[in-house]
């Protein structure tokens, strides 16, 4: 009883010693390292700008982690006040009304300067309603680029100022690169679905799905067996056999691979950038991702991968005064713009973008801009806005399964991408039926 | 005759009781229950919305041929698990038993492994065998073998099997050790002054006596392959390639925590409740029958 007494008067004395009623801002994260300490920068920053809120983030372990915790934790009517979600965990959020606070009204509601238009539309698409209001604040965004071992190229023959824009020549400059010696590995690539089967769709303007890829209703149908997408996966099973193309995984525990200077024509994220940066002890590139030249319109635009904040429902109009603040200050020109140099994240305004590409840091630094080239290149079609499938961890594995059985030889490329959608459609009509309502 | 404790209170021995009753109830029952209540329902990963729909999580799941490989897979690996894991122990304890110098830090090195977490055995075994890291994988490739358990099945499953039994062994190690000292050394000396070589003597003395122990391993070891090795093939495989290491533990967290398919998990976990209550039982009756020999 006495200790009690004693803690609650501690605790009393410490609230009266940090600030006059502050209101506290939880942040669930999943960043570690260096982008770790960005998102404690940032709070920190933040907090220091003003007085009457501070950002606590925490971080929750990995991606999938963050977000069983903080939905969880609402289940427990203790949720965050903001959670890091990755884009495939994107329908399960939006389509839970009540728990989660829409960001164009958060921002309509705390009075907030917001306007929609200042945002780049390839990255907020991916988390906004079909008309164009922001569910959720985009935060480190990324998309897939084709990373290069320029030394390997050299010494394979090959130009390594010129390097293969297409799956054909990928293909060749793969063989050659074996030949000189890369026997185990020509070309490869991280999160096998989002290369193979999400941003291929999109790069070649295909649907991975009707309805706009699921951005427009949750009784959307996949549909990526088309004839290219089974051509692509039959150049992969042949080539795999051969070791010119090898398969690196369903995640991006395969990236190693690059950086060792295993593999020396790699695709993955974007974010690989501080990684290749670090480890890699040869010169490097990060290009376009291949294409068909044979496919119209080809290349189109490639879909952000990454994660973005969410408000969760249920808190205070105070609480939410400050997290629309917290935005307003993230999506700040100058802040974005250093935030975007330091961490290779992809800006998310416009006017941050401008600014970057004035200051002629691309021009020393061209791999930063490929994702953002590739983003941008064109107008987004309904096949290239971005995706939104309910059970996204579940599809991915399951395609990954399908991807894994094509290439070990098990399954014919063509019957493996037809169970792919089949088995995926069966998981979106359940995931309609538990979200429709 | 049966022995009685007598308390002179009736309440007394249920309020001794209690404690460990309630904490049965509130941590092992109510959870069982939950996961039975869920297991009949269809629900978001929010819990916003929920409907009762008997057993459509359970007929999901038997209508699914993946299902059912998972069953095999799970069936294939714990078999492989138990069987390795014992013969090497054995082989192990049997060489230790003998009267060596050091034996006791023998044995005592023997153990340790036991006291290394699921995870960080996948880690380590990981550091031998990824294709492209891995010291035993290269010498597997200049050996003409394709190591290749990214893709390859089989590869695959034989790294989480080897992962999981390595660590099982100590455990297996430490109960044959004391098996073998409490069989009696007159009768194996009886057996030698017979005419019987070592390796008869092994085969028609040592092993049936040994029976109760190794059976009762047998058992602790499929449990411990079933349930207890998660962490080994979560940090290893993933369930990958292919299914090819998905077992029925791992196929709930997936399907679960990943996946947010609360009821199909929960139904999951219902099977393997009762294949647990199975296991168990089985080992009861056997044990009890065969403890006295």
């Amino acid at each position: 009883m006495r200790l009690t007494r004693i803690a609650a008067f501690a605790a009393a004395l410490g609230y009266a010693g940090t600030a006059s009623a502050q209101t506290e801002i939880q942040w669930w994260h999943a960043m570690t390292g260096g982008n770790n300490e960005v998102v404690v920068k940032l709070a920190q920053e933040f907090n220091a700008s003003q007085t009457d809120y501070k950002v606590v983030p925490s971080y929750k372990g990995s991606y999938p982690d963050a977000m069983n915790a903080g939905i969880a934790a609402f289940r427990a009517g203790n949720a965050p006040h903001i959670l890091q979600v990755f884009e495939v965990g994107t329908a399960t959020m939006m389509s839970a009304r009540g728990a989660v606070k829409p960001v164009y009204q958060l921002m309509a509601e705390a009075g907030e300067a917001f306007d929609p238009k200042a945002y780049l539309p390839a990255i907020t698409g991916y988390y906004s309603t079909a008309k164009g209001e922001m569910l959720s604040f985009p935060f480190n965004s990324s998309s897939m680029v084709m990373w290069i071992n320029k030394d390997a190229l050299k010494k394979a023959g090959l130009n390594a100022d010129q390097p293969p824009k297409t799956w054909p020549e990928v293909f060749e400059a793969a063989k050659k690169l074996k030949a000189a010696g890369h026997a185990t590995c020509g070309f490869s690539n991280a999160w096998a679905t989002w290369a193979h089967i999400e941003q291929f769709s999109a790069w070649h303007n295909l649907p991975l799905s009707t309805k706009a890829n699921g951005l427009d209703g949750f009784d959307t149908v996949l549909q990526f067996n088309g004839p290219t997408q089974v051509k692509h996966l039959e150049n992969l099973v042949e080539l795999q056999k051969q070791k010119v193309y090898d398969y690196s995984g369903r995640t991006n525990s395969g990236e190693g691979r690059f950086t060792s200077g295993e593999c020396p024509i790699f695709l993955t994220s974007s974010g690989f950038y501080g990684n290749v940066k670090g480890n890699a002890k040869f010169d490097w590139a990060a290009v376009p991702m291949p294409y068909y030249p044979e496919v119209q319109g080809a290349p189109q635009n490639s879909i952000i991968g990454g994660a973005s904040l969410w408000v969760m429902g249920g808190k205070s109009a105070a609480e939410y005064k400050g997290i629309a603040k917290f935005f307003a200050f993230l999506s700040n020109t100058d802040r974005q713009a250093k935030l975007h140099q330091e961490s290779g994240y992809l800006p998310i305004t416009r006017a941050a973008y401008e600014k970057v590409k004035a200051s002629g840091f691309y021009e020393k630094n061209p791999s930063f801009q490929t994702a953002l080239i590739e983003l941008t290149g064109k107008e987004p079609t309904e096949n290239s806005r971005g995706l939104r499938l309910g059970n996204m961890v579940q599809l991915r594995d399951m395609w990954s399964e399908e991807l894994e059985a094509a290439l070990a030889g098990q399954k014919t490329p063509k019957a493996a991408l037809d169970a792919a959608v089949t088995r995926g459609n069966a998981l979106l009509r359940q995931f309609e039926r538990t979200a429709g309502r | 005759m049966e022995k009685r404790a007598t308390f002179s209170n009736r309440y007394l021995p249920y309020a001794l009781l209690a404690p460990q009753i309630l904490v049965t109830l509130i941590f092992f029952y109510w959870p069982a229950a939950q996961a039975i209540r869920q297991s009949f329902m269809l629900e978001d990963a929010f819990g916003l919305s929920s409907d009762f729909v008997w057993f459509e999580n359970y007929v999901a799941l038997f209508k699914d041929p993946s299902y059912y490989q998972t069953l095999w897979t799970t069936f294939v690996f714990s078999g492989s698990v138990a069987f390795l894991s014992l013969s090497v122990a054995l082989l192990l304890a049997v060489m230790a038993d003998a009267e060596i110098r050091g034996a006791t830090a023998y044995r005592t090195f023997l153990i340790w492994p036991y006291a290394v977490a699921p995870a960080v055995a996948g880690v380590l075994w990981i550091f031998m065998l990824d294709p492209s890291l891995g010291m035993v994988a290269r010498g597997l490739k200049s050996l003409g073998l394709d190591w290749n358990p990214r893709l390859n099945g089989t590869h695959a499953l034989t790294q989480v099997v080897l992962a999981s039994a390595w660590k099982q062994i100590s455990y297996n190690f430490l109960f044959f050790l004391a098996g073998l000292q409490a069989i009696p050394r007159s009768v194996i000396e009886a057996a030698a002054i017979d005419g019987a070589r070592a390796w008869r003597r092994f085969w028609t003395i040592t092993l049936p006596l040994l029976s109760p122990t190794t059976f009762f391993l047998l058992v602790v070891n499929i449990v411990y392959a079933f349930f207890d090795t998660f962490g080994t093939i979560d940090t290893m495989t993933q369930g990958g390639p292919a299914k090819a290491t998905e077992t029925l533990v791992y196929k709930v967290y997936s399907d679960g925590r990943l996946g947010g398919d609360l009821g199909g998990s929960a139904a999951q976990s219902v099977i393997l409740m009762i294949i647990v209550i199975g296991l168990t039982a089985v080992q009861f009756r056997f044990v009890e029958r065969r403890v006295t020999y």
